[in-house]
């Protein structure tokens, strides 16, 4: 492999790592979708919000360095995908800005709109937060309405622009397609699996203990559903693959044959599923560590489906309108310099992490009980 | 419908511009507060003292509120890149995109963290682990500003890149060119510490406030102390900072320049207009574009490129040329860049003919590495973003907004540092409680330093128009293409939203300056 190539497979593989870690720290999402449902009085609610704010700047710098990381290693994405699925990103920033303020202001005196509204806030972007992202998600697999032309930027006047999109329905069009709604509800309610395991975890409570593990049972077992059933329709489908020269062409079952040539990431998919069944079984039980088989799984399911998506000359981005527009990890990147420069600093994420967890264990010691949420100085 | 008008350039301009308006009414503070809270904080380690506790976790708590609202607005400004100037981020996001990157994998993952700890750590570690946390916040505020100032100094001066015809598109060659442009360095420090000025602001603002209401005195008073030595040092300092920028702009966009100071036409010696009234348009041609103004001689000049006659192009220059100082006019540099724009074109046309000869004369063109190339580089794609322009006068900015911004962001800034240096002087001899008139002055000074500070943004941005990247690409080149009607929907969503959030913020924070510090 020439340099260039494996730091478009490294960069890939931070993308695909940060949308793992995201889908996971999408928990946060969850429970805000289940306050009312576990959260049965006042008191339960503020403790559930509580645990969740100690974790939702985790999920939302996640997805800012998502986003970051993916202009800088593929730019062409950046600029196809987010001006041509117009409404779907919007609707996404949408549900996220009213998050971000919801948890800091909910329970400030004067905060005008009373708590009920904030806490519809946290509903809304607890359901349409994980679903959306799902269903934007399900295109790397099924493909997308654009044509990509570089050279029209030699176009004077009003025509100059590079990437466009086919349908007016400016990324709406993507509900059309079952595969990406299912993708869509499957991550929804696997961010409540991990949410219910997460609440077992963190809240010392009986009474929230209770409700979140039967919760779990449903939402778990709805999930697994969901998710095998997109499963086996990836398993089955047909992708695109690109060859030497770039060209891009219809391979059927192209995401089986991916599984069989990077054994890695089929073993890495296979300990993920396994990993997220085993927290089902333990959470069934009525076991705290659930999550953390939860976290794990979830994290090396997500990575190993993202791998497929990009590796092994796989088109990650597939158009629909004009096959050869077709995003590959290859013709979206970023030029080797760029691309290099940030694989160095990319070295310094261990170091950052190194910090997190060690603040965090300093913080965590003690799960939230009761007390802490009458007496704390700082609350949500 | 005002979308019929509007176009869809016009649409993304006012949201983005408006997202960013509303972005920058938060961060100042938070970059400023962070290190008041942190000396507090420190006081408070130090000595032990409840009552250090007690304003630390105060001003905490107004930081806190601040800081959401930020976070919110900054996620959109980030994805707007994309949905709003898609072409933009095919065009540079090789370049752009890296800071952005950075500033999400070190800067804001650090903060969070840390901010963590600083609001729910009190009684889980330690006081150091707690002070360093304090501090940290404040250190990672400060360096998330730098990755993003980055990115905007590179597109007013676009340095560290080359084109590459395969990709079409500018590629980094030089990541400490980019990371430390003159523009990037002297940006980051006037947007900080004009931020520190804004942030002590407020806080002896907020003091003030109490002192004239007979409360929280000691508070008051020892806040006072802090805020105001702080805020007069870094007034200072960021009159130092703007001045630099002003003769950096000079250099690097001389007809923002000419359109700050209304100057239509270039002279040596030139004046600085210290007040003055624009005519309307239609009537600044000539010698004199002003009703009435007041000049001081030479300091323009001076100021720009510190010699008292350095010539300093004017508006018109700048448009129609001027061949004794060799000013090139800007129907020359469309016509250059036309040229660059074209041989895409033929480019183009040889790729889909497979004209091999042809495309390996183009391609020799654009390779610097060459003579020819370098020549090419030089003379016609340094123009690029010319070649899409239809008539010089395109070139000129909003004049009145530059000049009248850039005025009250000086006049504020002079303003500041005379406030400051006498609330100063006056709280360390203990004669500031009985100056009403200066306390109720202190107050109002709060939503000037706000006026200021996005005045200082509109110079920088406004001032840039109509170019996206310098010279390199025009705001209408930029764009996605969306309907407009589109952009005007998310235009009226993201308004609507955004001022409902802070109407809240609002009404929070003064809801806790009247409640004021709690006690434990
Ligand atoms: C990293 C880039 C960047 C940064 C840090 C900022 N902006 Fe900006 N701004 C842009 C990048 C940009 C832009 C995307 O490039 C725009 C949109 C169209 C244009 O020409 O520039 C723009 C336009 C733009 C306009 C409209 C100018 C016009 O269209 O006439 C205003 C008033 C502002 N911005 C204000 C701000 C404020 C108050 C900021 C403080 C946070 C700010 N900008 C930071
Ligand atoms: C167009 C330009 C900008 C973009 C895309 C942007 C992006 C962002 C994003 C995504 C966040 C949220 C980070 C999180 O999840 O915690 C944020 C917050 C922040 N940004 Fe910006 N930002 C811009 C302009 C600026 C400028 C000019 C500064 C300072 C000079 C700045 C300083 C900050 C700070 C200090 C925060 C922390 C939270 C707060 O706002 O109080 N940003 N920004
Ligand atoms: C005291 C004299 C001051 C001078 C001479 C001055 C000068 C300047 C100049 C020339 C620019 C444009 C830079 C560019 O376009 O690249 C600028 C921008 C700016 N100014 Fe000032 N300024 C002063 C005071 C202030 C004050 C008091 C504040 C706020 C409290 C402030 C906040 C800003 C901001 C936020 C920007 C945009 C960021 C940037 O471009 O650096 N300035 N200033």
């Amino acid at each position: 492999m020439d340099t260039i190539t494996l730091l478009q497979h490294y960069w890939w593989l931070v993308i695909s790592l940060l949308g793992a870690l995201l889908v996971f720290l999408m928990f946060v999402q969850g429970g805000q979708a289940l306050l009312y449902t576990i959260g049965r009085t006042e008191e339960e609610r503020n403790m559930l919000v509580n645990s969740l704010g100690r974790k939702w700047e985790f999920t939302f710098t996640t997805l800012v360095t998502f986003g970051g990381a993916f202009f800088a290693s593929f730019p062409l994405f950046y600029s196809t995908s987010f001006g041509g699925a117009f409404y779907v990103w919007m609707a996404i920033l949408l549900c996220f800005v009213i998050q971000a303020v919801a948890y800091e202001y909910r329970r400030k005196p004067g905060n005008v709109f009373g708590e009920r509204t904030f806490n519809a806030f946290l509903l809304v972007n607890g359901v349409l937060g994980p679903l959306l992202i799902g269903t934007a998600v399900g295109t790397f697999f099924t493909g997308a309405e654009f044509t990509v032309d570089r050279l029209n930027l030699a176009n004077q006047g009003g025509a100059a622009v590079i990437s466009q999109w086919a349908t007016p329905w400016h990324g709406l069009e993507a509900v059309a397609e079952w595969r990406n709604v299912l993708l869509g509800l499957s991550v929804t309610l696997l961010a409540m699996t991990l949410a219910c395991q997460y609440f077992m975890n963190n809240i010392d409570d009986e009474a929230i203990f209770r409700r979140a593990a039967r919760r779990m049972r449903t939402f778990a077992v709805l999930f697994v559903a969901c998710f095998v059933a997109w499963l086996l329709a990836l398993v089955l489908a047909d992708g695109w693959a690109v060859d030497a020269a770039g060209t891009v062409s219809i391979e059927p079952y192209k995401y089986l044959h991916n599984l069989v040539e990077m054994p890695y990431v089929a073993a890495a998919l296979l300990i993920g599923v396994a990993s997220v069944l085993w927290s089902v079984y333990l959470g069934w039980r009525g076991s705290r560590r659930a999550v953390w088989f939860g976290g794990v799984g979830t994290v090396l399911t997500v990575l190993s489906l993202l791998l497929l998506a990009g590796w092994n000359d796989t088109a990650y981005y597939p158009s629909l309108a004009d096959m050869q527009s077709s995003l590959t990890i290859r013709n979206s990147s970023s030029s080797l310099f760029t691309l290099r420069t940030m694989a160095w600093v990319s070295l310094f994420v261990p170091f950052v992490a190194a910090y997190i967890w060690y603040a965090w264990r300093a913080m965590n010691r003690r799960p939230i009980t009761r007390e802490e949420i009458r007496g704390d100085d700082h609350q949500y | 419908m005002l979308s019929d008008y509007l176009s869809t350039v016009d649409w993304s301009r006012a949201q983005f511009a408006m997202t960013a308006i509303y972005h920058w009414l938060f961060v100042p503070l938070t970059l400023g507060l962070g290190f008041l809270v942190a000396i507090m904080e420190t006081l408070y380690v130090r000595t032990k003292d409840p009552f250090w506790l007690r304003t630390t976790k105060f001003w905490m708590r107004l930081f806190g509120i601040n800081f959401a609202i930020g976070v919110a607005t900054g996620l959109i400004l980030e994805f707007e890149f994309g949905t709003n100037w898609s072409n933009y981020s095919h065009f540079v996001g090789d370049i752009f995109g890296a800071p952005l990157a950075i500033e999400g994998i070190l800067a804001f993952f650090l903060e969070s963290t840390f901010i963590a700890v600083m609001f729910f750590g009190w009684r889980k570690v330690s006081r150091g682990f707690h002070l360093t946390a304090t501090w940290l916040t404040a250190f990672g505020a400060n360096l998330s500003a730098w990755w993003i100032l980055v990115a905007n100094s590179w597109m007013q001066y676009p340095v560290g890149c080359d084109f590459n015809l395969e990709t079409v598109r500018n590629e980094m060659t030089s990541f400490s060119a980019v990371a430390l442009s003159p523009v990037a360095v002297n940006k980051f420090f006037h947007t900080v510490t004009s931020s520190f000025v804004l942030a002590a602001l407020f806080v002896v603002g907020v003091s003030a406030w109490y002192l004239l209401r007979r409360r929280e005195q000691l508070m008051a008073r020892r806040s006072i102390a802090i805020a105001s030595a702080f805020g007069f040092v870094f007034a200072l300092v960021t009159a130092f900072t703007g001045d630099r920028s002003g003769a950096i702009v000079a250099r690097v966009q001389p007809m923002k320049l000419a359109a700050m100071e209304a100057l239509y036409d270039g002279q040596q010696g030139a004046p600085l207009t210290a007040v003055g009234i624009l005519r309307p348009e239609a009537q600044r041609t000539g010698g004199d574009a002003f009703y009435f103004r007041i000049d001081i001689p030479k300091m323009l000049s001076l100021m720009s490129f510190r010699s008292a006659d350095a010539f300093v192009p004017g508006i018109n220059d700048l448009v129609y040329g001027n061949e004794e100082y060799g000013v090139m006019p800007a129907s020359e540099k469309i016509e250059r860049g036309r040229v660059a724009v074209e041989e895409l074109g033929r480019y183009r046309t040889a790729r889909e003919k497979g004209d091999t000869a042809a495309i390996t004369e183009i391609e020799a063109k654009f390779d610097r590495s060459t003579p020819q190339g370098a020549e090419f580089l030089r003379e016609h794609f340094a123009y690029f973003g010319y070649g899409y322009l239809s008539s010089p006068e395109q070139i000129v900015p909003d004049v009145p907004l530059l000049f009248y911004s850039f005025r009250v962001m000086v006049g504020a800034g002079c303003f500041f540092i005379l406030l400051l240096g006498l609330v100063w002087w006056l709280n360390r001899r203990d004669r500031l409680a009985s100056k009403r008139w200066l306390l109720r002055t202190a107050v109002w000074s709060v939503p000037l330093a706000y006026l200021a500070s996005q005045a200082g943004w509109v110079v920088a941005e406004v001032g840039r128009q109509p170019w996206a990247i310098q010279d390199l690409m025009p705001v209408g080149v930029a764009a996605s293409k969306i309907p407009s009607g589109s952009v005007s929907v998310t235009f009226f969503l993201f308004l609507a939203l955004f001022t409902a959030l802070l109407a809240a913020e609002l009404s929070i924070m003064f809801r806790q300056i009247k409640t004021g510090p709690k006690d434990d």
